[in-house]
């Protein structure tokens, strides 16, 4: 019993230490997930406790950014969960097309997998030209990839596979060129993409949005989290705004429930109430 | 053998051949059965949820797809979706995330089970049937070195061994029984028999 109770005091200690030292805030990110990493992390670097880990990130930023990439979820594929895709076409394409420009947050975007896709969904169906995406995420490694756009060319199969599941229009290969072993993608998908750093724990609102994708973060957060993020979202989104979350997420129990309303609800993407708490208090 | 106070839960680890030795098992529990059983079974990565809505109708228990902050209860059993690992948190609540593949497998056995030995202890049941490849013999290791109960259904009644036999291999397990002898163990061990 011992060693757990002690690991668990040493994790918050370690994870107060860290955002302290270099203002990164994972204090409240699902304990489960963040401790098979810490341990994942001590057991390879063969440091004998997680004091001894704090030790070392605190004095060694070369060591803390190794930890930072072990808790950045780097894990995402183009077209991930086909229903999605299909069903943004359906649904929420057709609304999109009424307005003359539109604005796209796509919050915690790894290494860009999911924004390019939503880039040529959205070439698809004649949007493109008319959209900024803001793509963040609090770790700029990944976002450095992101912006260079180059995939694994063995991934290109499954992805594929996905795009022609969420009713892609085109041949997939239109969209990539094949150099080695990596597939780079298409120019013209960058041209209206901004990568940016963002820190969905600590940093503000991004304003008047047509649409935030936010997919497969807030399953590693705790509530009290995930209802800053939920609140920085309402805040961030236009009145009827979408937002599309993860297909195991849910706006459900917590503190912003009400102020969305389903729109799919199967592959969990919302739209923001007119009426939403804050605005019926000051009527 | 332990007395029925001891246990708080069971995660249960099962690849191929799982639908039918599950089969065997989730039916055939009353609804009285006093733990939460949590399960991983390797799914296809996009294979949908006819696997719960399929022992939702059969079982006494009841059977429900694994959300994320939902906290476990008696009488409930909890399937991982596919494509996500399933994890126990401190707090007795279930938590899903999209990380790597562990073993080439999402959701991971070993994942549960690590993460469940870390909250339950001693006071945790973890069972290994039927599968290929290696998943869960990691976590069985980590049950038995939190003082847990660790069954593995036998090489013969298990349609693939690898995966029972690399749990035998990883520790000393301390029960190896046939598949038909899981219902009556876990009464017993519940002290329900």
């Amino acid at each position: 019993m011992k060693t757990t109770e002690n690991e668990n005091i040493e994790i918050e200690m370690l994870l107060e230490a860290i955002y302290r030292k270099y203002g990164y805030d994972f204090r409240s990110y699902s304990r489960a997930s963040i401790k098979r990493r810490i341990l994942h992390r001590l057991a390879i670097s063969r440091l004998k406790s997680i004091s001894e880990l704090q030790h070392r990130v605190l004095y060694h930023i070369e060591f803390f950014e190794k930890l930072l990439m072990d808790f950045s979820i780097n894990v995402t594929e183009m077209f991930r969960d086909p229903e999605f895709y299909k069903t943004l076409v359906k649904e929420i394409i057709p609304v999109l097309q009424t307005f003359p420009y539109i604005k796209i947050w796509h919050a915690g975007c790894s290494t860009g997998e999911e924004v390019y896709s939503m880039a040529i969904i959205l070439k698809e169906e004649g949007l493109y030209d008319r959209t900024q995406i803001y793509a963040t995420d609090f770790n700029e490694v990944v976002l450095r990839q992101a912006r260079q756009g180059i995939f694994p060319l063995e991934r290109i199969k499954d992805y594929t596979y996905n795009y022609q599941r969420s009713g892609g229009k085109e041949s997939f290969a239109n969209y990539y060129t094949a150099k080695y072993d990596s597939a780079i993608v298409d120019q013209s998908l960058k041209k209206n993409i901004v990568f940016a750093g963002h820190n969905l724990a600590t940093d503000g609102v991004f304003g008047e949005m047509n649409m935030i994708v936010c997919r497969n973060v807030l399953i590693y957060f705790k509530k009290n989290l995930q209802n800053h993020v939920l609140g920085l979202f309402k805040a961030s989104l236009r009145h009827h705004g979408f937002l599309c979350l993860g297909t195991k997420e849910s706006l459900m129990f917590t503190e912003h429930e009400n102020d969305f309303e389903a729109v799919a609800g199967k592959v969990k993407i919302y739209r923001k109430k007119i009426k939403t708490l804050e605005n019926e208090a000051s009527i | 053998m332990k007395h029925q106070s001891d246990f708080e839960a069971i995660v249960l680890g099962v690849s191929t051949g799982g639908t039918k030795a599950l089969r065997m098992i989730i039916p055939n529990l009353p609804s009285t059965f006093p733990l939460p059983i949590v399960i991983v079974q390797h799914l296809h990565p996009h294979s949908d949820s006819y696997f719960v809505e399929d022992f939702r109708q059969c079982s006494n228990l009841i059977v429900e797809q694994a959300e994320e902050k939902v906290g476990i209860l008696p009488g409930h059993v909890y399937i991982a979706p596919s494509n996500y690992h399933l994890l126990l948190e401190c707090e007795r609540t279930l938590s899903l995330s999209v990380d790597e593949p562990v073993n080439f497998a999402r959701p991971s056995i070993d994942v549960l089970f690590d993460t469940a030995a870390e909250v339950f202890r001693e006071k945790l049941i973890g069972i290994i049937l039927t599968g290929a490849g290696k998943d869960g013999s990691a976590g069985v290791r980590k049950i038995k070195k939190n003082g847990g109960f660790v069954i593995v259904q036998n090489l013969d009644s298990a349609q693939v061994e690898t995966m029972p036999r690399a749990a035998m291999n990883a520790i000393d397990v301390d029960l190896v029984i046939p598949l038909e002898e899981m219902v009556p163990t876990l009464l017993r061990l519940t002290g329900m028999l």
